[in-house]
Parts: structure tokens; sequence; C-alpha cells
């Protein structure tokens, strides 16, 4: 007995294991069936919902304005582009115009959003990659941009920042300041962790030629964003749908070669500088002008007129208590978030309420290719394709 | 997007190569919406991708919305995108539900019994008998042609219960497994869920 089991292959074996959901380099609770043949992944089932929470739903009992931080915590890394790409949906779908100076506040807060999205998604995975010192690094710039969210927003995290018609506040006194110390110095940070992880020997044979996907294999898939991008598909909704002041500024979007993680990682990295250029130009030209639109029958009036015409307490009123009415028709908006396309279908029947808001999150999609970037690789390259497939996992269960 | 001429045209496209596929056209907010027959979605949507000229041949989305108490209730939405013109097209497959032949009110017994006891924490689970055996609206499953729509329509099944003809793996994603019901459908309250943890409702309601 004990001959035969010493003689058996064990090699050949295959071995169904169970990865998460609590464990630490599934960046959330995402639960992976994987079939290993020794040390390499033959196939492999991720098992998704244990962050579901029912948000969809939960939207259509609020009227719309009271969805705006509902939704803000489905990808609760990438808040200010769900933001946006809700009250974009209902801005078309009530056919409201925002002001120039509104649209260059939210470009300036959906870049600055990007690169924090970014810093988490390196400093995470090149922790675990073993590269400690990313994750330090990462999140104390990342802790600047909170700052410059707290100072305009009042919150550092899920901010409720942008309305229907605009922005709440115009940012405050010392805030273009702190910003512009903010975009002198990320460009040096950004060339600090290059500096760190684009010689290291680990990192690079951890990354080079791990998780390759074809182009072809992705867009079969959905893939959007970042993932796309390395692969050498040049597709950004920034530049191909015009939205917000995106065509009034001069960007570039990073491509890489053959899609593996080492592209995916020098996309994202490029990325950030682009944000920051993106953010320097609006900066630069903030239009002066309203920051919210000046229709009474979706935004609220200014709080100093309440005292004075009832015309804007009659206004407020409706609008906090009832909410405004949507007429029946429906909407897909679709922005580009960090992790991809990021959609928002709204449906309106008349009521104050949604009747139905759904988001197409890019998390959801991407994580389909998981599947591909993975098996015939080495269990730890699947870490590896893990973090630089970047899910949120409480984008992809909502 | 094709604008609402262009729509016009490519009606006629269709109407030629699947006579009577096409029910509807729409133009709303600068947005193309196409309104085909449930049974035709495949024939359509092939087209729609290979056609020379068309070429639709990436699906950004595919979601589902309840249109209650509008007669063909549901509607699955396939949002589709040409990214050399950087054109959209929504196409729309409406759906009856068999499960009442009305057009609608009556979703099974379930949401009934919830509402009847007010969202209160113990309000019983939306989980009547027939709920899950429920005559369940059917449409063609696009998978072959748009791989990406496995998830999502794994989801559409899992929050409406539009079953996808032919989807190689079509089990509840988000929800667990032994779910009963469909959440997101409208006649399903907010709040029709059990409370698990009722101590307080116990010791201090």
């Amino acid at each position: 007995m004990a001959e035969q089991f010493l003689t058996e292959d064990r090699t050949s074996e295959v071995m169904t294991v169970n990865m998460g959901p609590h464990h630490p380099a599934t960046h959330g609770v995402l639960r992976l069936v994987v079939d290993l043949e020794g040390e390499v992944v033959r196939d492999l089932r991720p098992v998704i919902g244990y962050v579901h929470t029912g948000i969809e739903k939960s939207c259509e009992d609020k009227s719309y304005w009271k969805v705006i931080p509902f939704v803000e915590r489905m990808d609760y890394v990438s808040y200010f582009f769900q933001m946006e790409a809700f009250c974009g949906a209902v801005e078309r779908l009530v056919e409201l115009e925002i002001p120039e100076r509104a649209k260059y506040l939210r470009v300036i807060f959906l870049e600055l959003n990007r690169i924090h999205s970014h810093l988490v998604w390196l400093g995470t995975t090149a922790l675990d990659l073993g590269a400690i010192s990313m994750l330090w690094y990462c999140f104390r710039e990342r802790e600047r941009i909170l700052d410059l969210f707290e100072m305009a927003t009042g919150q550092r995290m899920h901010t409720r920042y942008f309305q229907v018609g605009g922005v709440i506040e115009d940012i405050p006194l010392g805030f273009e300041r702190k910003l512009r110390e903010f975009i002198a110095d990320m460009p040096v940070r950004v060339e600090q962790y290059q500096a760190l992880l684009d010689r290291n020997e680990v990192f690079l044979s951890r990354t080079k030629n791990t998780g390759i996907v074809s182009r072809e294999r992705l867009l079969e898939l959905g893939v959007t964003g970042p993932l796309l991008r390395a692969a050498g598909e040049p597709w950004d909704l920034r530049k191909a749908f015009d939205y917000l002041a995106y065509p009034q500024f001069d960007f570039k979007v990073p491509v890489g070669t053959i899609g593996d993680n080492y592209d995916r990682y020098r996309v994202r990295v490029a990325e950030m500088v682009e944000s920051v250029r993106i953010v320097e130009q609006a900066l630069d030209g903030l239009p002066e002008g309203p920051f919210i639109a000046d229709d009474r029958k979706y935004v609220l009036p200014p709080r100093s007129e309440l005292s004075t015409s009832m015309e804007s307490l009659i206004h407020h009123f409706k609008l906090v208590t009832e909410g405004y009415r949507v007429g029946p028709s429906e909407i897909y908006y679709a922005i580009e978030s960090p992790r991809g396309e990021l959609g928002c279908f709204v449906l309106a029947d008349g009521s104050a309420k949604p009747a139905r808001v759904h988001f197409r999150d890019p998390s959801f999609v991407n994580l389909q290719a998981f599947k591909d970037m993975s098996t015939g690789g080495y269990i730890a390259d699947m870490i590896c394709s893990l973090g630089m497939l970047d899910p949120i996992l409480g984008g992809v269960d909502r | 997007m094709p604008d609402a001429p262009g729509l016009e045209l490519i009606r006629g496209e269709i109407e030629a190569a699947h006579p009577g596929a096409v029910l509807d056209t729409g133009f709303a907010q600068g947005r193309a919406v196409l309104s085909i027959d449930p049974a035709r979605v495949i024939a359509v949507l092939s087209w729609l991708r290979e056609a020379p000229g068309q070429e639709y041949r990436f699906l950004s989305s595919l979601h589902a919305a309840d249109y209650l108490p509008a007669a063909p209730r549901f509607a699955v939405h396939y949002e589709l995108l040409n990214r050399d013109r950087v054109e959209r097209l929504r196409v729309k497959a409406l759906l009856d539900d068999p499960a009442s032949p009305a057009g609608g009110g009556v979703g099974g017994p379930a949401p009934e019994d919830a509402s009847a006891t007010g969202g209160g924490g113990g309000s019983p689970a939306p989980t009547g008998p027939a709920a899950g055996a429920m005559v369940l609206p059917e449409i063609d499953s696009c998978v072959e042609i748009f791989p990406t729509a496995n998830f999502q329509e794994r989801e559409v099944f899992d929050f409406f219960g539009i079953v996808f003809k032919g989807h190689p793996d079509l089990r509840r994603i988000l929800l667990p497994e032994d779910y009963v019901g469909w959440p997101q459908r409208r006649d399903f309250p907010v709040g029709g869920e059990p409370v698990t943890f009722t101590y307080n409702e116990r010791n201090y309601g």
C-alpha cells in the first residue's frame, strides 16, 4: 500500500482547490475554484456574489438625487466615475446641459480619481508580488488625493460631489494651490515607482510573458480599459465619444504590445501621467461661471435665496421631498472608468424614482477573461494576473 | 449613432433579409433603438454583426428591464457598438411574461404576501411555492456570437428569471444558488428579504 502510494504519479493528478473568498490576494471577496495539475492551472471558475447588496434594486425605491450616494458604493475605488455615469445619464434623459465650469471640475475629479484608483491597484498588486514597499509609496500619494477630495467635498471617499446639473459646490480657496503642488509632484513619484519596479528582476520575471490573451479574444469577451489597451488596441471612450470636456484636452492613450502582465502594468502607470496632464490642463483652462446648472426644476436653489424668495422655497421643498420627475424614457450612457467601459442604464417611468438603474461594470465583464489569462500557467502567475486584472468586487457584485 | 434615416435604412435591410424581424424603431436622446421579435434575436444580431456596412462587432452591455404594467413586460437590451465608426445601436427584444397572459399585475403570489405584512423585519421570504415553478419567459442565448454575454445573461436570468436557451451554464451568478424568486422584477418588493438577525426585535421590539 505504502509502495503504491510512493510510486504513484502525483504530478499529473488534477486537484481542485478552493481559493477565497477570504484570501488577501483576491482583492476583495472573490472565490476561485481552481483545477490544478501540479502547479499548473488547468481550469478556473470564479464564484462571485459574496458582496451583492442589491444596490440596483434599492435604487428603484429612491428619488433620483438619492440614488447618487448608492451607486457610488458599487465600485468603491472609483466612486466619481459611478456618479458621473449616473448623473450624466439622468442629465441626458432630462436634456439638461451642464455649465462649462462643472464639466472642467468633473474632469479634474474624475482624473484624480483615476490616479487614485491606479495607485490602489499598483500598491496592492505589487504587494502581491512581494514588493511591499510599493504599497506604502502608493498609499502616500493616494492620501494626498483623498485630502484633496476632503478639502473640496468634505468627504474622503463616497463624496456625493457630482449632482444632476453640475457639482454641489465650487472648489474652495487654497484648493488650486494644493492641487498644483500635487500635479507637480506626481510625475516624479511615478518615475520613482518605475525606478523601483522596471528593473526589479523578481517583478519582471513574474510579469513578463504571463497572462497573455490575444486582442481578438479580449474583444470577444467584451474586455475594455487598460487590459484591452495593453494588448495593443487603442480604444478609450474619452477619445471615442464626446462627453464632458475631454475633447478639449491633449492627452495620449498608452497602449501595450503583446498584452502580458508587464504591458498591463506599463499602460496603467503611463495612464497616471496622462491623467496628471489632463488635470493640469483642466486647471489651467478652468472657466469662470456657475458650477451647477440654473434649472430650478432639477437643481436646488442657492441656500441664501430660501429666506427671501417664495419661489425658491417651493422649489427647494419639492426637490427635497418628492424630487423631480423624469418622463418615460431610457438611456445607456457609458464612460471610461479606470477599469474600462462603465455604462449606466436608466429607465424612467415618469415618476420621481427610476424604474431601473443598471450598471455595466467593467470589473464584472473583465472577470470573464481571467480564465483565459490563467489556464496553462502556474498558480503564482494566476495571482499576478488577478492583480493585473484589477477587479473591484464591490463593482462585480453590486 | 446611426441617425433616424440611417436607422430606417438598417430596418429596411433587415426586413429584406429577415422579414418581420423588426417590430419598431425608435430614436430618442440621440440614440437609435431597434425593437425586434425575440424569436429572431440571433438572426438579427448575427446580421448586424456580420453584414458589410454594419459590423456591430462589440456587445457593450446586455441587460434587461421590467416594463410592468406594459404589455410585453420584459425587454432584453443589447447595446451594440461599432468601434470603427464609433456608433452605438440598441437592440431591444420585447418579451411577454408567460406567467400572466393578462400582461401584468400578477407575478406570482409571493410579492403580495410580503407587501401585506409590510416592510417590517418579520416579513416572510418572497418564496411562494409557485415562485420556483413559475413559467419563465425564454429567449435564445447569444453567447455563441458574443462570448461576453455569458456573465451578463446569467445576471439577467438571476434577477429577472429570463431563460436564455442554449446558454452553456445558466445558473444564478450573484445570488445564492438556492435563492427563490426574481428580485429585479418590478412586482418584487424592496425589503422583501427576511431579516435573519432578529435579536433586537425579539428583545426590544
